[in-house]
């Protein structure tokens, strides 16, 4: 057969994007028990495995290109391809989201929390599946479920609104805690922008699929918006 | 991307195709747009090189063929009554798989069709062959050899050469039958640059094997198998987003 080892390729390419998929996974979750702990080592070691998120992140975007010119695929190959291309764009941005968290936790310093934290992982734990879920529909080229997911961002948004509600009404009560505040609106504000992506990434799952570029709509509202619902 | 809208050179309406009782083509139709690039792809045997041949009527000269339906060129059909089968092909051109230059000069290859259908009478013979050799790209590397035996060049120029007396008969459309399967890639791309340029002037019909270079110089693209035109659609979307599976496992190398 002709494409046996061209398969073998995509499949490889495919596998390294799941693979970077859950390195992003983990480092959402793990970002969240470095706030809730306040664990400045593990928020440093955090920030500085991000690098390793962006080499695997090169290393898919090589592997592409080399696919490309040595293949020159077509179709549905193609647009797989430009897919993987896209998709590893937005974990690397995620990962991002990560990081950006271990950095809050370093300027938070080991201060105690203002409140408990009980939203903040659950938006995190929601972001992971939802990307989880994204990441299957990409490996089983199931269209229907990448339409589905955007649904569940409204979750993450209603949490989202949630915590800044909820902060707003402490940092009322004391002005004071405003600073600390703050730092937990950014977090939650990275997790629901890591939320997001997830979306694109379902717009790319179809787009492989099915050929057609769409513009999936996350919650009923932008979670970045939420200083307008009131 | 290019605006695609042109009018139809040639419009080919439900054609069928026969050698002796075997189908070779059935219920093609396939609008022809002027000074585009039209692509033909599909396996060996789908018919494409047929269809070809169709279109200048070419396989007359093939016994026990018979043709079905339309192939109207400025709407006019070249299977009619009253048809001139030989101004048709002049109006009609074609370049073969394999550089066939007459063993003769450079300049008596690019002369020969004025000569016979006497079209120098009233013009500088000399003038034809350069006007030819320069549309053809091929004026610069022949201009101080035009004496020359034609196959004393390379094969990549030879092609060249093909073009150019094709196209010193003042065609309307050119058909090319892979028209780079004998050339290396550096000749090959000579030829496809050629046919970007020769489109300002000409209707060209391309039989490829190569997907690349149909994804490359054409504008439209049409699918063949089994003697039947699966898709036909704009070249970008074929080779991006095809509308029919059997396009898409072909051309992503799953059938054929």
């Amino acid at each position: 057969m002709g494409r046996t080892s061209f398969e073998r390729e995509l499949k490889r390419l495919q596998d390294e994007v799941v693979a970077l998929g859950e390195m992003v996974e983990r480092a959402i979750i793990e970002s969240v028990e470095i706030l809730k702990r306040r664990d400045q080592e593990a928020a440093r070691h955090l920030i500085a495995a991000d690098r390793s998120i962006n080499e695997a992140r090169f290393a898919i975007e090589n592997d592409a290109l080399v696919l490309i010119a040595r293949q020159q695929p077509m179709a549905g190959d193609l647009r797989m391809i430009t897919a993987v291309l896209e998709i590893a764009t937005e974990l690397e941005r995620m990962g991002d989201y990560a990081k950006g968290i271990a950095k809050i936790v370093l300027k938070m310093g080991n201060r105690p929390h203002i409140k408990p934290l009980i939203d903040i992982p659950r938006m995190a734990e929601k972001a992971r599946d939802m990307l989880h879920e994204a990441l299957q529909a990409f490996i089983e080229h199931n269209a229907e479920s990448a339409r589905a997911i955007p649904a569940e961002d409204n979750e993450i948004d209603a949490l989202y609104n949630q915590i800044y509600r909820e902060l707003m009404t402490y940092v009322i009560a004391d002005p004071s805690i405003i600073q600390q505040t703050s730092y937990l609106i950014w977090v939650a504000h990275n997790l629901e922008r890591a939320a997001d992506r997830v979306i694109n990434i379902c717009e790319r799952v179809i787009f492989t699929v099915t050929g057609e570029m769409v513009e999936l709509d996350g919650g009923e509202e932008e979670g970045g918006d939420v200083e307008e619902t009131e | 991307m290019d605006n695609l809208d042109s009018m139809e050179k040639v419009s080919v309406e439900h054609l069928n195709f026969y050698y002796g009782d075997k189908v070779a083509l059935a219920d093609i139709s396939i609008p022809i747009r002027e000074r585009h690039i039209t692509a033909l792809i599909g396996p060996s045997g789908c018919g494409k090189s047929t269809f070809l041949r169709c279109l200048n009527r070419m396989n007359d000269t093939i016994r026990g063929t018979r043709v079905e339906g339309q192939v109207l060129l400025d709407g006019k059909n070249v299977y009619g009554r009253d048809t001139d089968v030989v101004e048709v092909r002049r109006r009609v051109g074609m370049v073969f798989q394999r550089p066939n230059p007459f063993p003769q000069s450079i300049f008596d290859n690019v002369a020969f069709g004025p000569r016979v259908l006497g079209l120098e009478r009233g013009m500088n013979l000399a003038s034809i062959v350069e006007e030819s050799l320069r549309g053809a790209a091929l004026w610069d590397e022949v201009k101080d050899k035009l004496k020359q035996d034609a196959l004393s060049i390379s094969l990549g120029q030879q092609q060249r050469l093909c073009i150019a007396r094709t196209i010193a008969v003042k065609p309307e459309v050119i058909l090319m039958d892979e028209p780079c399967s004998a050339l290396d890639p550096i000749a090959t791309l000579q030829v496809e640059e050629l046919m970007r340029s020769l489109k300002q002037d000409y209707t060209i019909v391309i039989v490829t094997h190569n997907m690349q270079q149909a994804a490359r110089v054409s504008d439209w693209t049409g699918f063949f198998w089994l003697g039947r035109l699966v898709e036909f659609n704009a070249t970008e979307t074929i080779f991006t987003r095809p509308g029919e599976k059997l396009t898409e496992d072909y051309i992503t190398g799953r059938a054929g």
